[in-house]
């Protein structure tokens, strides 16, 4: 029997690492694209004002990204130190797009960002620009092949279920690549990088306007982000509306729980805006609705319905029983009795394997299962409503918050009074941390919305771990949260270190603190 | 295009491929980073040391992740049986690994005394620990690795770390330790100026034999002390993977392939002559051949390593029938082939700008370039 601790630590270790893991991540994709933006300028107009805040910025990038490959390298390792079960099952399919991103994308990242830091009076010009534009081509590339291989836990197309090789096995590859979650995801999870990176950018030279320091550099830091942001800004929210559409049973379930959508209404849903969900009478306390919102976000129609989460689970308990058939056909065949017949009836209902495969959190015999245990594995088949329910409202606040930021940002830089608005830099400010707010909440929406799937009706998170104890894994967790705490403490110094001292730690004799009181005055 | 049993085999030499690319590359920069404190003695002479590797360990270090990315693509039981069993030996080279990337960018962002020496510390300890658990893995393999596949071919290995850390293991993670020390020593002597270039070349010098030596004690007692494995059973290449299908047996030792194709023996004599002649390169000044022949000598260790297991990857020391191999642990003849085509197009370019970039940043890192260079050098 597998121990439910191990597996509840492991889901811990799993999800303080890629969250920690993602707070520098969104930060490389957009700076990354604004370091190009401001080099591309500075190589068009020869101005040196560019080429510093390119070096500037990229020190600032610099500190954050080894922080990002630190922490990427445990999400490399992770799947086989502790979801070894899961990797036997689908690395046929999911370790092709981890390999690919290797070799097509992180390879020419982490070439090129040591060319953007050592190469400035190695390369040309226009070589350096290439470089680093090649940078932040790269990052997004690897973005784009991390986010198929999730996409395929969400959503997992172009593979079947091998009974010789006890796995799923992949049958096409294009189907992978096209999955609609992985595309719709790819885009939202770039873009909300892109308005990290911009806020980020708008925060700190903000910072430098509200302390009258270095005014030209900040002034034009801040335009391009705030254009910059603007268009990211609005892609998220454009692309994070089409991740509503509901593809695999996952999805819907996901659907279901964000919007507290207990039971299937008739066409067109209301939108709860808020309430409290209550899991126990399965309705949701003092919800505030607008009539026929959620209908119309859900499947841009008037007249097709949102599954509510009661008929989620009638339909789970279904699909567990033709597991269980697909369970007892899989130890024949294993067991012995390859027979044309059993082969035939186990490919009707393989489909449902991951549905068996539920109960092995209630009992060993699966095809010996009560009926009280197919009711709780159908339960399971819902996450908890309100994490999900308040997570979302919480990530969709912060983004229309940023989207009023860039809007106010894009609109003062055009008048020219950005330098004399005081609120806006305090607003910019202080909207500093809502990227990071918002990317962890979108992702928990999406991983723990997963759940009780690793991936998604095939494999049950439960039965996806390595053979551990539960020591074991105390003592790695333990292991994984004092180095990350202390790096990240450090990390946090030096940000703030070098963004006290602005464009002066370039040391070029331009800036603020070079300047002696004389001239400061003036 | 290729029938299952030749993409198998394809894929064994792609994952040799990609070992020997991370040897390389990255063995350069652990190698370098793992010495800082012993050859640099001063502020400026550590930060030559560091920036003789500044602009591409980070590149270099991808190999690891590439060829581990492949192992999980072209092996995924491999990846979940070996990752998983050696649980804490696989953390400590994470925890360690943690300490570069960290300590590069970081260790001369602040101008203090302690600040900085516990950052080459941490660079150095980072950099020695994986170069050791490496070695100490692979001697493993020799021996055999208990573990088992249960009915749902989930792999449960029954073993501690503490029985990793076996003499016969020690011995090779030494050996892979000088190994890559070799590599960044040759490295040093011909890219760093000043005192580190003469304390350089005197470690390439030592270390040649030192490796040499380590390589014929783990040989010798690998070919007098240590049982082999062979499949009893006859291999079916184009099978469904199921290492459960086969039957192995212990054999005297692992020498069996080297009394089929005697061919294999040049490869353990140049796995020791190289090491050598790359001392002699070190000691005479000619650096660029020493470097080549180090090299040389990582790619033919590595060969001669997976010839010598060849066709186990994994056996299994307890359950003789669940040892991996590598007509029994690949993914489906589709995957390896997608792959394929993917490592055939792209590592040709991956290695056109990894040349293109060694080669704009091709320069002997001076104390006065450092000195000059305070602010955007390492």
């Amino acid at each position: 029997m597998i121990s439910e601790s191990v597996v509840e630590l492991s889901r811990w270790q799993f999800a303080i690492t890629a969250m920690y893991h993602f707070l520098f991540v969104p930060l490389t994709l957009g700076l990354s694209f604004l370091l190009a933006i401001m080099e591309s300028v500075y190589v068009m107009t020869g101005k040196q004002i560019y080429r510093d805040m390119t070096k500037f910025w990229g020190k600032l990038f610099g500190i954050n990204f080894a922080l990002g490959v630190t922490t990427g390298l445990t999400m490399e390792f992770q799947f086989g130190t502790n979801w070894a079960y899961y990797s036997h099952y689908v690395g046929d399919v999911f370790g092709a797009p981890l390999a690919i991103e290797g070799l097509v994308a992180f390879f020419l990242e982490s070439t090129m960002i040591g060319l953007f830091f050592f190469g400035w009076d190695r390369l040309s010009k226009v070589q350096h620009l290439a470089v680093t534009w090649l940078v932040a081509l790269g990052s997004n590339f690897s973005a784009l092949w991390i986010l198929i291989a999730n996409g395929w836990m969400q959503n997992p197309v172009g593979a079947y279920f091998n009974f010789e090789t006890m796995r799923m096995e992949m049958d096409s590859f294009t189907e992978v690549l096209l999955n609609p979650v992985a595309q719709v995801k790819f885009v939202h999870t770039v873009s909300a990088g892109y308005v990290t990176g911009a806020i980020f950018v708008l925060a700190v030279s903000s910072y430098f306007m509200l302390r009258n320091r270095d005014i030209p550099f900040a002034r034009r830091s801040f335009a391009i982000a705030s254009a910059f942001g603007l268009a990211s800004a609005i892609s998220v929210i454009v692309l994070g509306d089409e991740s509503g559409y509901e593809v695999g049973e996952v999805q819907k379930v996901k659907l279901a729980a964000i919007e507290a959508e207990w039971e299937t209404h008739p066409a067109p849903a209301a939108f709860t805006v808020v309430g409290l969900p209550n899991e126990e009478t399965m309705t949701t306390d003092y919800a505030l609705k607008i009539p026929g919102a959620l209908g119309l976000i859900a499947t841009r129609s008037l007249d097709e319905e949102v599954t509510g989460i009661k008929d989620l689970v009638a339909h789970a308990e279904d699909r567990i029983r033709n597991g269980i058939v697909a369970y007892g056909l899989l130890e024949k065949l294993r067991n012995g009795e390859d027979t044309p017949e059993n082969r035939a009836a186990f490919s009707e209902v393989s489909v449902d394997l991951g549905y068996g495969l539920l109960l092995k959190r209630y009992t060993e015999e699966v095809v010996d299962a009560t009926e009280e245990q197919i009711k709780l594995a159908a339960r399971d088949t819902i996450p908890k409503v309100a994490p999900m329910f308040w997570t979302f409202r919480v990530m969709v606040g912060a983004g229309f918050t940023m989207l009023l930021l860039f809007v106010l940002a894009f609109v003062f830089t055009a008048k020219r009074k950005v330098v004399q608005t005081r609120w806006l830099q305090w607003f910019a400010l202080l909207s500093l941390p809502l990227p990071w707010i918002a990317s962890e909440m979108g992702w928990f929406v999406a991983e723990f919305g997963r759940q009780p799937w690793a991936i998604g009706e095939i494999l049950p998170t439960y039965v996806a771990t390595s053979h551990l104890t539960e020591t074991d894994l105390w003592m790695s967790l333990a292991g994984f949260i004092g180095l990350y705490t202390l790096f990240l403490v450090i990390e946090i110094y030096l940000m703030v270190k070098y963004i006290r001292k602005g464009p002066s730690a370039l040391q070029t004799g331009r800036y603020h603190f070079e300047q002696n009181t004389a001239t400061q005055g003036a | 295009m290729f029938d299952y049993e030749t993409l198998r085999l394809v894929w064994w030499l792609l994952v040799g491929v990609l070992l020997i690319g991370f040897a390389i590359a990255d063995g350069m920069d652990l190698g370098t980073a793992m010495m800082i404190p012993v050859l640099g003695k001063t502020d400026t002479e550590r930060r030559v040391i560091i920036n003789t590797i500044g602009p591409h360990w980070d590149g270099n270090q991808v190999w690891l992740i590439t060829a581990g990315g492949a192992i999980f693509a072209a092996w995924p039981l491999v990846y979940a049986t070996a990752f998983s069993g050696f649980y804490w030996a696989m953390l400590l080279v994470l925890f360690a690994l943690f300490f570069r990337p960290v300590g590069f960018e970081y260790r001369s962002k602040k101008d203090s005394v302690a600040w900085r020496r516990n950052w080459d510390y941490a660079l150095a300890v980072g950099s020695f620990v994986p170069s050791l658990v490496f070695g100490v893995a692979f001697g493993n393999l020799f021996l055999g690795v208990p573990f088992y596949f249960d009915e749902f071919t989930r792999p449960i290995y029954t073993g501690s770390f503490w029985a990793l850390l076996n003499p016969f293991a020690i011995v090779c993670g030494l050996a892979s330790v000088a190994m890559l020390a070799l590599q960044g020593a040759t490295w040093l002597q011909m890219r760093a100026g000043g005192e580190v270039q003469g304390r350089a070349q005197a470690m390439a010098t030592l270390l040649g034999p030192v490796l040499a030596v380590l390589l014929a004690v783990a040989g010798a007692w690998l070919y007098y002390g240590i049982p082999g494995y062979e499949i009893s059973s006859t291999v079916v290449g184009d099978a469904p993977s199921n290492p459960l299908s086969k039957t192995v047996t212990t054999t005297d030792n692992w020498f069996g392939n080297y009394t089929a194709y005697p061919i294999l023996w040049a490869l353990v004599a140049a796995s020791v002559a190289l090491p050598i002649l790359t001392s002699l390169m070190a000691k005479m000044g000619k650096s660029g051949f020493a470097f080549t022949l180090s090299s040389l000598a990582i790619a033919s260790i590595i060969l001669m390593t997976g010839f010598t297991l060849f066709p186990f990857v994994m056996p299994s020391s307890t359950n003789l029938a669940s040892a991996l191999t590598l007509w029994d642990a690949t993914s489906s003849a589709l995957t390896l082939e997608i792959m394929f085509w993917v490592a055939l197009f792209f590592v040709p370019i991956i290695l056109g700008y990894t040349f293109w970039g060694y080669y704009k940043m091709w320069r002997r890192i001076e104390p006065e370039f450092i000195e000059q260079n305070s602010v955007s050098n390492y």
